[in-house]
């Protein structure tokens, strides 16, 4: 509206896409609307920021303050003192968590890869079927099958070790579906070629399909991450010894008004972690979620 | 794409015997990925509902007892019709509420460009990815005067007295909803963010010349109908996310909650699963839980399958 469409000088500019149909009331508008909603979905975590470098003075004030005024580490020293204080070493947890994320992870990546390859690229009978079991497997959530999935697991021996935590989520389906859509948009004419020099399948996969998808193994990783970080695997691992970081963290966190700083401390590790590897791996993400929708 | 599809078929059957040769490599490939899913999905659904019709506490082995839990779930249980109630709730108000979220502020985070659009992507997108980070609310909710919301209503003087929000009935689930649609821009916000970018941009430029006056006009009758394999993804991220909420209440509300007020289906589940073990009675909550969620998700499909058509 503020824009004159009379002068025909204008018109040059309107070529370009960017100006085409939009008013300045219009941005404005949205400027203030996403404003507000940046706000709240932002203040929580600036106060995750700001609580782990207040001093305890400042958590317990009244009214309550969203910004830190005396910034310290006091509480980075409490937790540390805290968690040399714990039965289970802290490298010992540290230790479990890569284990678990890294193999949980990594594990995901190449199975959920290696099984999205034919699905995507070869003809062969039974290929709709086990596509659609998959999506529907991404209608519901894992809660349905918690408590079978914990008589398997104790059935499979595995209750009480790593595997029990980390195998399940190799078989994530959103994974595959992802890795699925996003190969199918290489080339038929780049697997041919490999072909016909003599390339098996195999080797295809490996030399040609991996390469060419890094953009979604990277996001299978981040999102595989994020499932793992999150686990506090109390449900499959009993001793102490097992148990991976968040697991010690959440202990803190529930740990009542004494433990008030460091919980903020550990909050802020716990939101900062998965939030950096999303940032690393941010336009990778963005490409790989173009191919994800659902054809028919 | 038909094209790549005529040609392929016809490849195969010019060679039927390197069509079969491929396809054994296809099924070695699929193996191992496929053994696992059917261990830690298929079967555990299956096993869900074949233990929904048994009485089980683990120890002694399961015994058929036919309908009896799901007669018992709908006729008896009055918590369960609580819980039903409450995560239809739920999933009514946040299901449809994070999906128009996800889409509108992609869109309009789309009309930004570069390190702004990343930027403006992180700050939505990090709730979700911040896992258990949301106790924080823990804080911002706390029921005592240092708790951020109370401080700030008295500030203002719009109540007089603190208000202990996770342990008053009626603020418990309105405040839930609040949280979960603050954790609920995930992968669903994030294809559309991407699904955007792919629309054509020659469209708009034809939209123009065809008389579409404004950007809603745009988003109507261009943008939308270009997305729809986005759109029909996202609504499965969401629907399945809304009707699964259960964290969130057990870590703010506690489980029990205050008069049950914060029971979900999946609260319901864990209490009978794993403090009760009552494996059969928490199987067909369960199941249920299984058909609803799939139920739904269905009925949105065929629904989103229709628009533009």
């Amino acid at each position: 509206m503020a824009r004159d469409d009379g002068k025909p000088g204008r018109r040059l500019f309107r070529r370009r896409h960017k100006a085409l149909n939009r008013s300045m009331a219009g941005n404005l508008t949205l400027f203030i609307f996403m404003g507000i909603c940046a706000v709240f979905m932002g203040l929580p975590l600036v106060m995750v920021i700001n609580n782990a470098f207040k001093p305890l003075d400042e958590l317990f004030r009244y009214p309550p303050t969203i910004f830190v005024r005396n910034p310290g580490l006091d509480n980075f020293y409490d937790l540390v003192v805290l968690m040399s204080n714990s039965w289970v070493p802290l490298a010992r947890y540290i230790l479990n968590t890569v284990i678990i994320t890294g193999g949980g992870t990594l594990g995901h990546v190449l199975f959920a890869s290696f099984a999205a390859y034919p699905l995507a690229k070869h003809n062969f009978p039974g290929k709709k079927f086990l596509f659609s079991i998959v999506v529907l497997s991404l209608m519901f959530s894992w809660q349905v099958t918690q408590i079978p999935n914990y008589l398997i697991i104790s059935r499979l021996g595995i209750n009480n070790t790593y595997l029990a935590v980390m195998l399940p989520p190799f078989a994530f389906g959103l994974g595959l579906y992802l890795m699925k859509q996003f190969m199918e948009q290489i080339p038929d004419s780049l697997i041919e070629s490999a072909r016909l020099d003599g390339a098996n399948e195999y080797k295809i996969y490996w030399t040609i399909i991996m390469p060419n998808v890094k953009p979604a193994w990277l996001t299978l990783a981040v999102l595989q991450f994020q499932n793992m970080w999150g686990n506090t695997g109390s449900a499959f691992l009993r001793d102490e010894q097992l148990k991976p970081l968040q697991y010690s963290l959440m202990q803190i966190v529930n740990g009542g008004p004494a433990r008030t700083g460091a919980a903020a401390v550990v909050t802020l590790i716990i939101a900062a972690i998965p939030i950096t590897f999303f940032i690393i791996c941010q336009s990778s993400i963005i490409e790989t979620m173009t191919t994800s929708g659902m054809k028919e | 794409m038909n094209k790549m599809q005529h040609k392929e078929t016809g490849q195969n059957e010019w060679s039927l015997r390197s069509r079969m040769k491929r396809s054994k490599a296809s099924y070695v490939m699929l193996v191992p990925y496929f053994v696992l899913f059917f261990f830690f999905t298929v079967l555990p659904v299956l096993t869900s509902i074949g233990l929904s019709f048994t009485s089980f506490n683990v120890l002694e082995p399961p015994k058929f007892v036919l309908w009896d839990n799901y007669i018992r779930l709908f006729l008896d249980d009055d918590i369960f019709k609580i819980a039903i109630k409450n995560t239809l709730i739920f999933a009514v108000i946040t299901g449809p509420i994070s999906y128009f979220m996800c889409l509108i502020f992609a869109w309009i985070i789309n009309e930004f460009k570069g390190k702004t659009r990343a930027l403006l992507t992180l700050i939505f997108y990090a709730p979700s990815i911040s896992g258990n980070a949301y106790v924080v609310w823990n804080l911002i909710l706390r029921g005592d005067r240092y708790g951020y919301l109370n401080g700030l209503l008295l500030k203002f003087d719009w109540i007089n007295a603190a208000i202990i929000w996770m342990k008053t009935e009626k603020y418990v689930l309105p405040m839930l909803i609040v949280v979960q649609l603050w954790l609920s821009l995930g992968t669903g916000f994030l294809t559309f963010i991407a699904g955007l970018q792919t629309v054509d941009k020659t469209l708009y430029e034809a939209g123009a010349v065809d008389g579409i006056k404004n950007r809603w006009q745009e988003l109507w009758y261009i943008t939308l109908p270009s997305m729809k394999p986005q759109l029909m993804f996202g609504a499965v991220m969401q629907i399945t996310s809304a009707f699964a909420v259960a964290d969130i209440s057990i870590n703010l509300a506690g489980n029990p909650s205050v008069n049950y007020a914060g029971t979900t289906i999946v609260t319901h589940l864990l209490d009978y699963g794993s403090i009760r073990y009552e494996m059969g009675y928490a199987s067909a909550i369960a199941t249920i839980l299984f058909l609803l969620m799939v139920g739904t998700n269905k009925v949105i499909q065929n629904a989103l399958r229709k628009v533009g058509s």
